[in-house]
């Protein structure tokens, strides 16, 4: 959490062990905050298999797996910068860091165009092709924005946390010895990367 | 191995972190290739297990929670299980109506 | 605050309204939260006797329906979100927490201000949801689809308060458990912690684990009314009574987080005046655990006439049963310290004794409703308004009172006038059950809870409620009076007036801003009170 790691700066005493656990703890909200979507999503899933199967025809499975593709590796990326900073190695470390924003809005870009053309086709709650669909079609695209988009809002967050550990290994702040930061930035990262890997195939692959 | 002044923290190193990225892209093609074949109902329980290994990847060794004390894994496993309960019980009402 | 009031060298010392409003010590923080929740306890406890002043006679008697649907919502949202829930644990949760580990603050000090900054946001949001849009929500606190998601109120504003709210709530309790496993000071094992420190660890995980599922559900009628996205709208396919489940998923286990940490006050307070120490320790700390745990599983029992499924009506049922168990554990324990203990009659023992015997009589009708065949008469009845208000505030509330009485003294430094304090618990006491044992007779005959108007042969009881709504208004004016004179103007005390165990005791009265000069090593147990006894 960005405060608790803040004033770990200014304390002499400073909680790894406290910083990590408060960090996971965090993560912990974030799960259950997707969870009431996920637990909508499996009962709607069962109510309407079908036109679900039907609906997921409509996304662009390679824009999903390339998207897959670009988080995965956006999460190889700033794992690859913790452990770079613990080395001591931190202009490879910012560069990781960057390199991992530089694939986040590969995947907000990507995400754009897939909802770019959904909008077009007027396949989104309240548009007029969406509207002569079954309900279960209807059910199965309000939950693709609603999840897809509250994801999008972690990735553009997450977007900001990354640059500000990339600012704080930048000016000195995080090093070597001192690099609980970016580790908590990339945990919360995994997470967002994490939760995509259950929301592709929940919503491209079920054809 | 690194170890610094924030104590004996373990790092993997950068072969296991790059093998495990390749892990996951092979585990994206297999469950990409997996949904092309209709398994009728499996397909969504293999989708899931796949994704679940997946998970696991990311938590254990990218998220480095392999290397952390036994509380943290129970309090992820708790969370879990609590997110498990939650729609599991839910369906008590929906899968009955 | 009277700057001669207080002595120097203590928390109290740093002067101007900067010093508090982005102040780190939890000290300031937990007073912070302690005034806001009794002023908008106050605003809540006003909106109260005007429904009781509506409901005195059927027909409209000072409002008309409208007025009466957005009194009854706005009751219940400023009650059970800006005033119960962070009752104990943001006040006396955050004053003390620190002191009974040991510690010099929390764990994430300027989180903590963070977190209060929120609960400011959420409650100032809260009010502009009053006077904004379409006039104040008329939903109830529920919020139920598919009305909330078509009325013309100000709904989404008051549930973006709501999710604002929620959020401070979730970072006290990560604050809070991060807290106790890494700040307790040497010595002071797991099985040496107070209780009340239990109950604030039990309640951190709900508070944690359950309110994200509260955040999502406000998102969603937000999302709904703005981009009408049709999730819970059967003519699109949506299941209303989903809605219901993601609410209670949050809203039953919130009720743990309203009591917990009353029962951890009583917990603290009753070895200190029977002398002796608690019966059962081990027990009570996993009862704490137990019951947020259980009480993660049985929230369809708010739902038993919703439409939904006899298996899921039949499961929760019996769950309900289930989690009931240790809340009776925690009360046989309390009593069983009290026997063949040295009784001191003091004020926080009266509260205490109160909140014994209210919740109880709130705790037995929780099984009434849930046994679903019963519950199938009362359910939406006044019988469930019963219920609920013996618990919340003949427990939570007489919780909070007791910890004011017991620990506002060490906070202050000065001592409140005993006699008036016994004197006004005695008073709530009888004016909470003629206030709430009526209802309980109104609900069996089947008067309906959220209505303004009834038939006349609910008038009596009706009667009797609004007259015991005066008696608790008598109680409550005499003992907030009584706190605001001695609190500032008593005489002032010394460390430990009340001859407790547990580490604050120890502290000057008030306290140092850094709490402890030297790091203490403990060496006993909370309610070990050997060599120990009060000032005087």
């Amino acid at each position: 959490m960005t405060s608790g790691a803040l004033s770990q700066m200014n304390n002499a005493h400073k909680d790894y062990e406290g910083a990590k656990l408060g960090m996971w703890l965090f993560l912990f909200t974030e799960l259950l905050l997707f969870g009431g979507l996920f637990l909508l999503y499996s009962v709607y899933l069962r109510r309407y298999q079908v036109q679900f199967h039907a609906a997921s025809q409509e996304l662009d499975v390679v824009m999903g797996t390339t998207n897959t593709i670009v988080l995965i590796t956006s999460s190889w990326f700033v794992a690859m910068g913790v452990a770079a900073l613990k080395r001591g190695e931190i202009a490879r470390a910012k560069g990781l860091t960057l390199a991992t924003i530089a694939f986040a809005l590969v995947f907000l870009v990507i995400k754009y165009f897939e909802w770019g053309a959904k909008f077009h086709h007027g396949l989104f709650p309240g548009g007029a092709e969406l509207a002569t669909r079954e309900q279960g079609q209807m059910v199965y695209f309000a939950l693709y924005f609603a999840m897809t988009g509250l994801h999008g809002v972690h990735v553009v967050v997450g977007m900001g946390v990354l640059g500000l550990a990339w600012w704080l290994m930048h000016s000195g702040h995080s090093t070597g010895k001192d690099y609980v930061f970016l580790e908590n930035t990339g945990l919360y990262w995994h997470l967002v990367d994490l939760i995509w890997i259950y929301l592709f195939p929940l919503f491209y692959l079920i054809t | 191995m690194a170890h610094n002044a924030q104590g004996e923290h373990h790092s993997p190193s950068y072969g296991l972190l790059t093998g495990i990225w390749l892990g996951l892209l092979w585990l994206t093609g297999f469950t990409v290739w997996a949904a092309s074949i209709d398994l009728g109902f499996l397909n969504i329980v293999a989708a899931m297990a796949i994704a679940t290994t997946k998970a696991s990847l990311v938590v254990l060794i990218f998220m480095h929670l392999k290397y952390e004390n036994w509380m943290l894994k129970g309090f992820v496993l708790m969370t879990f299980a609590i997110l498990a309960i939650f729609i599991g019980f839910t369906f008590f009402d929906t899968v009955y109506r | 605050m009277n700057h001669e009031s207080v002595q120097a060298g203590s928390f109290w010392d740093a002067r101007g309204l900067a010093s508090w409003l982005f102040t780190v010590d939890h000290k300031r923080i937990g007073l912070l939260y302690l005034w806001c929740v009794l002023s908008f306890f106050i605003v809540g406890v006003t909106i109260g006797i005007l429904m009781r002043l509506e409901l005195i006679a059927p027909g409209a008697t000072i409002m008309g329906q409208q007025t009466y649907n957005a009194m009854f919502t706005l009751h219940g949202v400023i009650m059970v979100f800006l005033v119960v829930i962070p009752s104990v644990p943001a006040s006396f949760g955050n004053i003390i927490l620190p002191l009974h580990l040991g510690a010099e603050d929390v764990a994430f000090p300027k989180l903590n201000m963070f977190s209060w900054w929120l609960y400011a946001i959420g409650a100032v949001t809260a009010l502009t949801a009053l006077f904004t849009g379409g006039g104040p929500p008329d939903t109830g606190w529920t919020f139920y689809v598919p009305f909330s998601a078509v009325t013309t109120t100000n709904v989404s504003v008051a549930v973006a308060a709501v999710f604002i709210l929620g959020f401070s709530s979730i970072l006290t309790g990560l604050n809070f458990i991060v807290t106790i496993h890494r700040m307790r000071a040497p010595g002071l094992t797991w099985t040496r912690l107070s209780l009340f420190a239990w109950a604030l660890y039990a309640t951190a995980w709900i508070q944690l684990l359950a309110t994200p599922i509260l955040g999502i559900t406000g998102l969603l009628i937000i999302i709904e009314r703005v981009l009408h996205m049709g999730i819970f709208d059967p003519a699109r396919g949506g299941d209303p009574i989903l809605y219901q489940h993601l609410f209670w998923i949050y809203s039953h286990p919130a009720v743990y987080i309203m009591v917990l940490p009353a029962m951890g006050v009583i917990s603290d307070i009753i070895p200190v005046f029977a002398r002796k120490a608690i019966f059962g320790y081990k027990t009570i700390a996993f009862s704490s655990l137990a019951i947020a745990f259980a009480g993660s599983l049985v929230w369809a029992h708010h739902m038993f006439v919703s439409g939904m499924s006899d298996t899921a009506v039949m499961v929760f049922s019996i769950l309900t049963f289930v989690v009931a168990i240790p809340s009776a554990v925690k009360v046989f324990n309390w009593v069983s310290t009290l026997y063949k203990g040295s009784i001191h009659l003091e004020p926080p023992l009266v509260y205490a004794l109160g909140f014994i015997f209210l919740f109880t009589m709130g705790g037995i009708t929780g099984l009434v409703l849930g046994a679903a065949g019963a519950d199938m008469h009362v359910h939406d009845t006044y019988f469930v308004v019963g219920h609920f208000h013996y618990v919340i505030f003949g427990g939570t509330g007489m919780g909070l009172f007791a910890a004011m009485h017991f620990w506002l003294p060490k906070v202050y430094g000065r001592m409140y006038n005993k006699k008036l304090a016994s004197w006004a618990a005695i008073i709530l006491i009888i004016g909470m059950n003629g206030l709430y044992f009526p209802m309980y007779m109104l609900g069996l005959a089947g008067m309906p809870r959220r209505y303004y108007d009834y038939l006349p042969q609910f008038t009596n009881m009706h009667v009797a409620a609004t007259i015991g709504s005066w008696v608790v208004l008598l109680g409550l004016v005499l003992m907030f009076a009584n706190l605001w004179h001695g609190l500032r103007k008593g005489p002032r005390i010394g460390r430990n007036p009340w001859g407790a165990a547990t580490l604050e005791w120890s502290l000057a009265s008030p306290p140092p801003t850094h709490n402890f000069d030297t790091e203490p090593v403990v060496d006993r147990g909370p309610y070990d009170f050997r060599g120990i006894e009060p000032d005087e």
